[in-house]
């Protein structure tokens, strides 16, 4: 693959996912784009790098699954988690009204470990829910990954990683070396495709947004479109969850630091005010 | 520091145990069976002890039963590292006092997981 073709994959991945691959990147393209290539009857990735703007849908979704990093697992960095149990399901509670639905949407869901572990907690705290449901909206850009959250069937690797046995014991079900999440889990979770690039008004106003380790992959004019997008989504007084190494600075200013703690926000005030007034 | 106390009888597990966890900046000590293991107990309590099911002279989970009746083995976390991977063992090591449960086979980053999970890290 030449420095052109490195180019025209680059550029595809940028238009369509945000994305952005740079030379460093070009192991991960040919480690990733090879059975691609194989699968569509493309004799090379370089074939395959010329023949994407006239490529079917199929294939720019394949290549798309591919270039996205589905990397996560239950419970991932804790402090996200920590953070849902002590300061926002609490805020929530005390701030809606009996009878209402909390609404929460997992921006990039991959796999589903993060939206599933999210209603686990939900259902270690139900009793403090008092007649609230709650309503998880899980999305990603990559139907492989989605389909996989959806089948929610995990190996015996998966649920060892950040999952505490007392909730595997209680949320699972062993088939063969494989554990599959409790429907009464997977019930709780609402997977759909969603490209963070593509205006999202669609999923509707939500009172938390998990939007973790998405961000970094994005180049800053993507960066702030998203946050842009996640602001006009976000209630305003509700949350807004990235991830560790991910941060607002420089990007955007429709959202403020949430009680001092690190990878949490809120939309700012002034943000706030105008879409209420509007 | 803390401290860990390896229970298994395959010097393998022990050794590749025995490099995640000092690097984790544990002090480790070894057993080879769940008799050993309980008499090193006796001498001295470990922070955490990370036991193995089938062992002989004495098993994991009956070594398990013997600390957690014993003055002053309430303490130390036990996370069990068995081939025994079905839900009645799991179940079974739960009753019996464990705090968590590593499947076999196991890397770092669910040593590491398991180990945080118990508030050792």
């Amino acid at each position: 693959m030449n420095e052109h073709e490195m180019k025209l994959i680059s550029d595809f991945a940028l238009k369509q996912s945000g994305i952005v691959l740079n030379e460093s990147k070009a192991y991960l393209i040919e480690s990733r784009l090879g059975s691609i290539a194989e699968k569509h009857r493309f004799n090379s990735i370089a074939a395959l790098a010329r023949g994407l703007a006239t490529a079917s849908m199929d294939l720019q979704r394949d290549v798309i699954d591919a270039l996205t990093t589905n990397e996560t697992f239950f419970f991932r960095d804790k402090t996200p988690f920590n953070l849902f149990e002590e300061v926002i399901l609490p805020t929530l509670i005390s701030t809606r009204p009996p009878g209402s639905r909390i609404r929460i949407w997992c921006a990039a869901t991959s796999t589903g470990q993060e939206p599933y572990s999210l209603a686990m907690l939900v259902l270690k705290h139900k009793h403090l829910l008092a007649g609230r449901s709650v309503d998880i909206l899980a999305t990603d850009i990559s139907a492989s990954a989605l389909e996989r959250a959806r089948e929610g069937l995990y190996s015996q690797f998966e649920v060892q990683r950040g999952l505490p046995v007392q909730m595997l014991m209680e949320h699972f079900v062993q088939e063969g070396s494989n554990w599959r999440i409790s429907r009464q889990v997977r019930d709780m979770v609402r997977f759909s495709e969603l490209n963070l690039m593509t205006p999202f008004p669609q999923v509707g106003v939500q009172d938390v947004v998990y939007c973790r380790n998405v961000l970094i992959y994005f180049n800053n004019e993507s960066k702030r479109k998203v946050l842009d997008g996640l602001a006009a989504v976000t209630k305003p007084d509700g949350y807004l969850v990235l991830g560790a190494a991910e941060t607002m600075i420089g990007h955007t200013e429709k959202f403020m630091r949430a009680d001092g703690q690190r990878g949490l926000y809120q939309p700012a005030p002034r943000e706030s005010a105008l879409r209420l007034r509007a | 520091m803390q401290s860990c106390l390896i229970v298994d009888d395959s010097s393998v597990v022990r050794k590749v145990a025995r490099r995640i966890l000092e690097d984790m900046d544990m002090v480790i000590d070894e057993a080879e069976d769940g008799q050993e293991a309980f008499e090193k107990c006796q001498a001295e309590m470990p922070d955490v002890i990370l036991l193995d099911w089938n062992m002989p002279v004495m098993s994991g989970l009956e070594f398990l039963k013997r600390l957690r009746a014993y003055d002053g083995g309430q303490k130390p976390k036990v996370v069990f590292c068995t081939t025994e991977n079905d839900v009645g063992h799991i179940a079974m090591a739960m009753k019996a006092g464990a705090n968590e449960y590593i499947m076999k086979p196991f890397d770092r980053e669910i040593v590491e997981s398991k180990f945080q999970e118990v508030g050792l890290s």
